[in-house]
């Protein structure tokens, strides 16, 4: 029964994941941008507005510059999180590849620093009276649902492990349309309900400057007005043309 | 806690950047007056506020992120991180939270997400969404007019965002329902109808020039023109009105014709084309920025010249640097030979470095200097080769025209700049006391380097920032004239050829004058 109800669920996310932000990013790139205007000193290369948009996504330049707090905590979260989801393609992969072999004997290191660092962030919003006027109810549930699949996953970790054989064959089961049982440990059932919860949302919360961080004209725009002309929409074109 | 009290020379000490306690609701009575029916047809906007006002801005918001995909993606990517929340001179002066950043894009994105996100339509409460209701929109009129549209909050914000952006598109709704703001319609109104902000006519602009060439021409013996209208000149000067009319601005627009004297080029300016300054970019109207544009390269064109030069102005800078060229451009009927547009700062730079000029830096001896890098200036254009050249190039022509430069503190300069309080649509008497207090950080960062260096200038390269100086530094126990142009600073120091400072100064060497 688990099994289905929850292979079904995690094709349902599968398709509010990826066919959302499908939806989303097409939305973002059909957007025209009628100006240019980048935030300065900007690059003035396409590729210099490529690696500054790299060095906003890998090290947060932006906000290490802003408030070194809110950096490092985030920073940390992300980077753990990077390294937790690539230990978990093992679930995914077969042969396990060596960057992923890697990673393994510190998934439980990871996971314990990444929820310091969400317990962090949770505190700073109840604790600093400007982050706690700007943060609304998702806000709070947002950092609450990623807090509890790290509490989650950490109980599977290192307290009550669950048969991750069979884990694995559900997953690849999944992927090849061969269901295979889950075993039925709660931690499990809950780590991976909130993890299906969590994708579904996704493409429908701010999670979406995931994808709205490589879109910032402020930020990927070269700083090359006065050399290259950047062409107006047609309705302003127009109006070029006919003075 | 009590809302900080207006500013007194007792505010004007502190660290610059020093943490306000909130104060809910402390600056929700400022308002900019609404612009009078006249003002606002003119512009092709509603006359007053529109019956069905809410479904208009609505629909007009709608367009908006359709049209704008900054405005889209800022509105969908915040992750209120609270990194913007401290950065606004606004917030630091006031201590109002809705002046923080992000709050200010909430006044908008709230009412975004309940009629455009699905969250917002089904489950308001959870992600914040509101309706446009009457409160709302008062809200709107007040906070949208509290923004300066100086992009600090955008250089400090991991994804870029920029509030400025969000103000523009507010205060673009808020003309299409007919609340649109007097200051900056009436304004635009002037550039239509007679050419520039002041509705200095062609006659007064005239006179005005050739009573500058007299004092010129007492102050140094030499008759430095300062040419109107004049066909087939090399060079079309753009600067903001304010230099034809004020202090410290005329003397800078001086420091121009000087410059462009000695450099021997033909060049002129436009009575149809006598602003640089484009208000259009404050209300957000891309369409009316584009009808202001236009003018500059009519102008251009009927007068047939090469090149396109602005003197300084913060804004006008922004919208010639990075927009001219898309909303009135190709401008291929220029000579690629120069950068199109040129700053004046560039430009008098570059005869400084080709040795050029002859500058007696001991004339500005009794000034201790520092500079104030205009917000739109310093992050939303450039000058120069390379980037940052916006705070290179003004600072080095400074230094070659006086002794006695200093830096302020690294995290109020440059791209971290503070504005001047008054940008963007502010600079208005009944916004004065938000002036006041959004000038704040400022004067601090000013009375460090004026208690540690004995600093008594600021120069400044827009017309704004010194205007809304000359208001605020008495407010905050400096000098009134302690605000000066930069290129005020160039005219006191260059000699003339043939001037009376060159005589003078070849006597003083011993040198036999090349004058006589
Ligand atoms: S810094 Fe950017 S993401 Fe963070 S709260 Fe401010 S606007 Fe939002
Ligand atoms: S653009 Fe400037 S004035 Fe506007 S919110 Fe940002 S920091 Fe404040
Ligand atoms: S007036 Fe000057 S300081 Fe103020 S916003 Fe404009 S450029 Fe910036």
């Amino acid at each position: 029964m688990a099994t289905v109800v929850y292979a079904a669920l995690f094709y349902l996310a599968t398709v509010a994941f990826v066919g959302g932000l499908a939806v989303r990013i097409a939305q973002f790139a059909r957007t025209p941008t009628p100006l240019r205007i980048p935030t300065t000193p900007a690059p003035t290369t396409r590729t210099g507005a490529g690696l500054r948009v790299a060095s906003e996504v890998v090290l947060f330049q932006s906000l290490f510059k802003s408030n070194k707090w809110i950096w490092l905590f985030g920073w940390i979260f992300h980077v753990t999180l990077a390294l937790v989801l690539v230990r978990h393609l093992r679930y995914f992969l077969q042969p396990v590849p060596t960057a992923v072999a890697l990673v393994q004997p510190y998934g439980l290191l990871f996971g314990l620093v990444m929820t310091g660092a969400l317990v962090a962030l949770l505190s700073r919003r109840f604790l600093v009276p400007r982050v706690r006027y700007i943060s609304q109810v998702s806000d709070y549930l947002l950092l609450g649902l990623l807090l509890l699949i790290a509490l989650s996953g950490l109980t599977l970790n290192a307290v009550a492990r669950t048969d991750i054989v069979a884990t694995k064959a559900f997953c690849l089961g999944l992927m090849r349309f061969d269901l295979q049982p889950l075993p039925t440990d709660s931690a499990l059932l809950v780590h991976l309900m909130l993890v299906a919860a969590l994708m579904i949302v996704f493409p429908f919360s701010r999670l979406l400057h995931a994808p709205g961080v490589f879109f910032s004209p402020t930020r990927n725009q070269a700083d090359n007005a006065r050399e290259k002309r950047h062409a107006p929409p047609a309705r302003l074109e127009a109006v070029v043309k006919r003075a | 806690m009590a809302a900080p009290d207006a500013p007194t020379a007792d505010r004007s000490h502190g660290d610059p950047l020093e943490m306000p306690a909130l104060c809910p609701g402390a600056m929700a009575a400022s308002k900019p007056y609404p612009a009078s029916p006249a003002m606002q047809t003119a512009l092709g906007f509603p006359g007053q506020l529109v019956e069905d006002w809410h479904d208009k801005a609505i629909a007009r918001l709608g367009e908006l992120v359709n049209g704008s995909r900054a405005l889209r993606v800022y509105l969908d990517s915040c992750v209120k991180c609270g990194a913007c929340t401290d950065k606004c001179h606004y917030f630091l002066g006031t201590g109002d939270p809705k002046n923080m950043p992000v709050a200010r894009q909430d006044l908008l994105r709230k009412v975004y997400r309940r009629h455009f996100t699905l969250a917002g339509r089904y489950v308001p409460w959870l992600v914040g969404a509101e309706d446009l209701t009457e409160a709302v929109l008062a809200d709107w009129v007040s906070y949208f007019h509290q923004c300066s549209q100086c992009r600090r909050c955008s250089v400090f914000c991991p994804f870029g965002i920029d509030t400025a952006e969000i103000s523009m598109a507010a205060r673009d709704i808020l003309d299409t329902i007919g609340l649109g703001q007097k200051y900056s319609n009436e304004i635009i109104g002037k550039v239509f109808k007679i050419g520039n902000n002041l509705g200095l006519p062609p006659k007064a602009l005239k006179n005005t020039l050739e009573s500058l060439e007299d004092d010129i021409e007492e102050d140094t013996g030499v008759r430095v023109e300062l040419p109107l209208n004049r066909e087939g000149a090399d060079i079309l000067l753009v600067t903001p009105s304010a230099d034809f009319f004020a202090s410290p601005h005329m003397e800078g627009l001086i420091g121009y014709a000087k410059v462009l004297h000695e450099a021997g080029v033909s060049w002129t300016f436009s009575s149809y084309a006598s602003e640089a300054a484009n208000f259009g970019m404050f209300i957000g109207s891309t369409d009316t920025m584009q009808k202001v544009a236009l003018r500059i390269r009519k102008a251009a064109e009927d007068l047939k010249v090469k090149r396109l030069v602005f003197g300084e102005c913060g804004h006008a800078w922004r919208v010639a640097y990075n927009f001219l060229n898309t909303l009135a451009g190709p401008l291929d009927f220029l000579d690629p030979a120069y950068p199109i547009p040129q700053h004046i700062c560039e430009f008098t730079l570059d005869l400084i470095e080709r040795g050029k000029l002859r500058l007696d830096k001991s004339k500005n001896d009794a000034i201790r200097l520092t500079f104030h890098d205009s917000c739109n200036v310093a992050r939303a254009s450039r000058m120069g080769d390379e980037p940052g050249g916006q705070f290179e190039i003004p600072r080095a022509v400074l230094r070659a025209v006086c002794n006695h430069y200093f830096d302020m503190a690294p995290e109020t300069t440059r791209e971290a700049t503070l504005c001047c309080g008054g940008g963007g649509g502010l600079l208005t008497d009944e916004l004065m006391d938000l002036r006041l207090k959004g000038a704040q950080p400022r004067m601090r960062a000013l009375r460090e380097v004026a208690d540690e260096h004995g600093v008594t200038h600021m120069a400044a390269i827009c017309a704004i920032c010194k205007a809304q100086f000359s208001k605020v530094l008495p407010k905050y126990g400096f000098d009134m004239e302690g605000i000066v142009s930069v290129h005020q600073m160039v005219s006191n120091a260059i000699v003339l050829t043939g001037s009376k400072q060159a005589e003078e100064l070849d006597a003083a060497h011993g040198v036999a004058s090349t004058a006589s």
